[in-house]
């Protein structure tokens, strides 16, 4: 058994720690936190520069042809960094479904502007409060053109194109619904930028108006294609909220030790130990949860879908139980805006919703597990 | 990253998976497979004669405590080869725990401080389950402060008298030798005084007497010492040097990777898949998806936590610590997962019998016996101070009697 990454990955791993502690300081992500820039354009030409934009994107169209397990490493660092660049939407949404479903032409046009960080690229899935369904769908799809609004859509004000869901048919069923692919700066778009708990990756709200689009993958096709892309995405954000989860135990801890109350570090109380405890013992599941979604992942196991929820839950709860215990180690210091803290508890809690919330996956969990026993 | 055996790991685990298919005993398959939930009853069989006689038949065929060295009644198997023994034994591995004590702790401790002769003498008769061991660690006034213990052993010419009491020590009642610390020097701090022995437990003053536990059954011993003589050939390690010894033996405990820990997430599973609420199956309940959603993963999370450990061993590493999660995880989550269950059964619930409507009473059992999961072998909160120390390298707890004589340390009834 191997159930670990290789020497090569784990290298890589190193490289995008480097890079990211020298390019992505907290310093750095406090530029887009505070409303300067919509994202970090500089550090987002750097992971091109550095091919890990399209690690996982065959070499035929642009990228560095590794693969999942190589993606996931980067996405980890990408999570511990608190990077304000739209990784995730790009190239766990965008690219995974262009992968998944895209036509040639769509593949040589898209995946090697991302992979170049030409392209921003997000899925426009979400029409107001509800969790991905087919019921939830209504901008519709007829003669070629889209009416209908989308939001939330995460880096929609940066992006240059969007995957969008869209109904084809009449009723709420998995094969009324198809996707199309819509250069966002053709006509027909208007995109508002959104005030969103986690500032660091942005939301908009996307308005499309007789807007042309061309159909990504078969019509009535949309539904299957799509729970693909979300549990691929689901494993990949994950390793982010792995690598979150371990720095924001990694800041509390430092504190802990350095942080000197009633004459001792405060790291020397049962009360804080324990705490920092069972943070280590929920990233410490998150981890090993997502190193299995990792395996089916990269091997398009018939466990994915079981794997990806486990992997999603896990993660989320573990990236929020840190994040919201971090700041509790630090007490008062840990309510500032000052302290990285609640970047931290920020980016957790805006992604524990971005891909369906929680309640969403355990319920998809619990119906892949029944499908599963009662095969 | 895959799942598969490397070549000698795959040939080995062949070896080992036709010699249980021809060997085990396979008339309890059944009985063995049904009692998940860390009990283990044969209806018409004593668990420790059917386990002694697999034990000698392992011991026959190579198959027992096979990572110790031949000489001493192992196979020389690397630690990969355990685990992978392990999973071929299957079922059959749960008529080793009368054995697991001196296996996986007593053993380590004699092979690491034991001369020559006490090697030769033990360890094959522990290895093939010939002789039990067990362990005479906590005390009344001593256990998560185990080196704050009181049994006194005193120097008499070439042996030591022992006096004393231990308690919650498992298999007392049915083995041959113990384990056993004890304080040499009262007038030196606590850890300072203590040094570790093994003897015979048909000693003459040694009476073991069963502790009737909170679940009703009876699993743990208290062991009382008057003037019981162990030899100090029978001493492990130097006058003092006790609470070293003894971390050999803690650390061993913690080192027993593959073994996999009861979380009652598979039961609960079926349980909610059968049960009829007022509104349909339990399972279509949203609050009851939720929760089993939550347990789900946590036990999954320490599945795979576990092969981790099994990938670092295969590539010949030490595995790292996380592994220290598994009881702390587990311990709490029967105890949940039992009080939910019940909840579910609402006013049935509280019935202990084994009805269809209470699914056997298993949870109830469940709810009986999770507290000592939460204790045994470490509490849940002396694994978390283990966690934050030794893992994220907080600091030790301020401790007001380290300096301080034994003797001098305020206590209450001594």
């Amino acid at each position: 058994m191997n159930f670990d990454f290789s020497d090569d990955q784990k290298q890589l791993r190193d490289q995008a720690r480097k890079f990211l502690t020298e390019k992505c300081s907290p310093k750095a992500v406090r530029v887009v936190l505070d409303g300067k820039a919509l994202y970090d354009k500089e550090l987002w030409k750097g992971l091109a520069e550095m091919g890990f934009l399209g690690v996982a994107i065959p070499e035929e169209f642009g990228g560095a042809g590794a693969g999942h397990l190589e993606l996931c490493v980067i996405a980890e660092e990408m999570g511990r960094a608190n990077a304000p660049v739209p990784f995730s939407s790009t190239v766990y949404l965008a690219a995974e479904a262009l992968l998944l479903a895209g036509s040639d032409a769509q593949k040589k046009k898209w995946l090697p502007a991302i992979a170049s960080g030409e392209a921003i690229g997000t899925l426009a899935l979400f029409e107001g409060k509800g969790n991905p369904s087919p019921k939830n769908v209504k901008l519709a799809a007829a003669g070629g053109v889209l009416n209908g609004v989308k939001k939330p859509v995460a880096d929609g004000a940066i992006a240059n194109f969007a995957v969008v869901a869209a109904r084809t048919g009449s009723g709420g069923r998995d094969s009324d619904i198809s996707l199309f692919l819509v250069d966002l700066r053709a006509g027909g778009v208007e995109v508002k930028n959104l005030t969103n708990l986690d500032p660091t990756r942005g939301q908009a709200e996307i308005t499309f108006k007789d807007c042309k689009a061309e159909p990504l993958g078969a019509a009535g096709e949309g539904w299957s294609i799509l729970t693909q892309v979300l549990d691929r995405a689901a494993v990949l954000c994950a390793f982010e909220q792995v690598g979150g989860s371990d720095r924001a135990l990694e800041i509390g801890r430092d504190y802990a030790l350095d942080r000197i109350a009633f004459g001792r570090q405060i790291g020397s109380f049962q009360a804080v130990k324990h705490m920092l405890a069972d943070m280590y013992v929920s990233a410490t599941l998150a981890r090993s949860n997502s190193y299995y979604g990792a395996w089916a992942l990269s091997t398009n196991a018939s466990e994915l879908p079981e794997a990806a929820a486990a992997a999603r839950i896990s993660a989320t709860q573990a990236f929020q139980h840190c994040a919201k215990n971090n700041i509790q180690v630090h007490g008062g210091m840990g309510f500032t805006w000052e302290f990285d803290c609640h970047m931290y508890y920020r980016r957790a809690n805006a992604m524990a919703l971005g891909l369906g919330s929680l309640s969403y996956w355990e319920d998809q969990l619990i119906d892949r597990m029944r499908k599963k026993n009662a095969a | 990253m895959n799942f598969d055996d490397t070549p000698q790991e795959a040939a080995f685990r062949e070896t080992a998976r036709k010699w249980v298919a021809s060997n085990a005993p396979k008339e309890f398959e059944q009985e063995l497979s049904k009692s998940s939930l860390g009990r283990i009853r044969l209806a018409k069989h004593d668990i420790v004669d059917v386990g002694k006689a697999w034990q000698k038949k392992k011991a026959e065929g190579g198959w027992a405590c096979l990572h110790w060295p031949k000489e001493y009644g192992g196979r020389g198997a690397t630690p990969i080869e355990r685990v992978i023994w392990q999973q071929e034994e299957g079922v059959y591995g749960k008529l080793t725990q009368p054995f697991q004590i001196g296996e996986g702790m007593c053993g380590p401790t004699v092979m690491a401080w034991g001369s020559e002769d006490a090697k030769r003498r033990h360890l094959p008769k522990l290895a093939s389950g010939e002789e039990i061991w067990c362990q005479l660690f906590s005390e009344p006034s001593a256990g998560s402060d185990v080196a704050g213990l009181r049994t006194r052993a005193e120097k008499k010419g070439d042996s030591w008298v022992v006096n004393g009491q231990k308690i919650w020590t498992s298999g007392a009642h049915y083995s041959d030798f113990g384990l056993l610390i004890a304080r040499t020097d009262p007038n030196v701090p606590k850890h300072k005084g203590l040094t570790m022995f093994f003897l015979d437990m048909k000693s003459p003053g040694v009476e073991v007497r069963p502790i009737k536990q909170a679940n009703g059954m009876q699993e743990f011993n208290e062991v009382y010492f008057t003037d019981v003589v162990i030899p100090d050939s029978q001493r492990l390690g130097a006058v003092g040097e006790g609470w070293s010894v003894s971390l050999t033996t803690l650390m061993n405990e913690r080192m027993s990777i593959g073994s996999r820990l009861a979380t009652g997430v598979p039961e609960m599973f079926e349980f909610c898949s059968n049960l009829m609420l007022e509104d349909g199956l339990a399972i279509d309940d949203p609050a009851v998806r939720s929760k089993l959603a939550s347990w789900a993963v946590k036990s999954s999370g320490l599945k795979y936590t576990s092969y981790r450990a099994i990938s670092s061993l295969s590539k010949g590493e030490r595995p790292g610590p996380e592994n220290s999660i598994g009881k702390l995880v587990s311990g709490m989550m029967l105890q949940d997962i039992a009080t939910y269950a019940m909840d579910l059964q609402g006013a049935a619930g509280v019935l202990t019998g084994t009805d269809e409507e209470t699914a056997q009473g298993q949870f109830q059992q469940m709810l009986l016996s999770s507290p000592s999961m939460r204790i045994a072998g470490g509490t849940d909160e002396i694994l978390r101070n283990i966690i934050a120390e030794r893992v994220l390298g907080l600091p030790g707890d301020i401790r007001v009697d380290k300096d301080v004589p034994y003797n001098k340390i305020p206590t209450k009834g001594r």
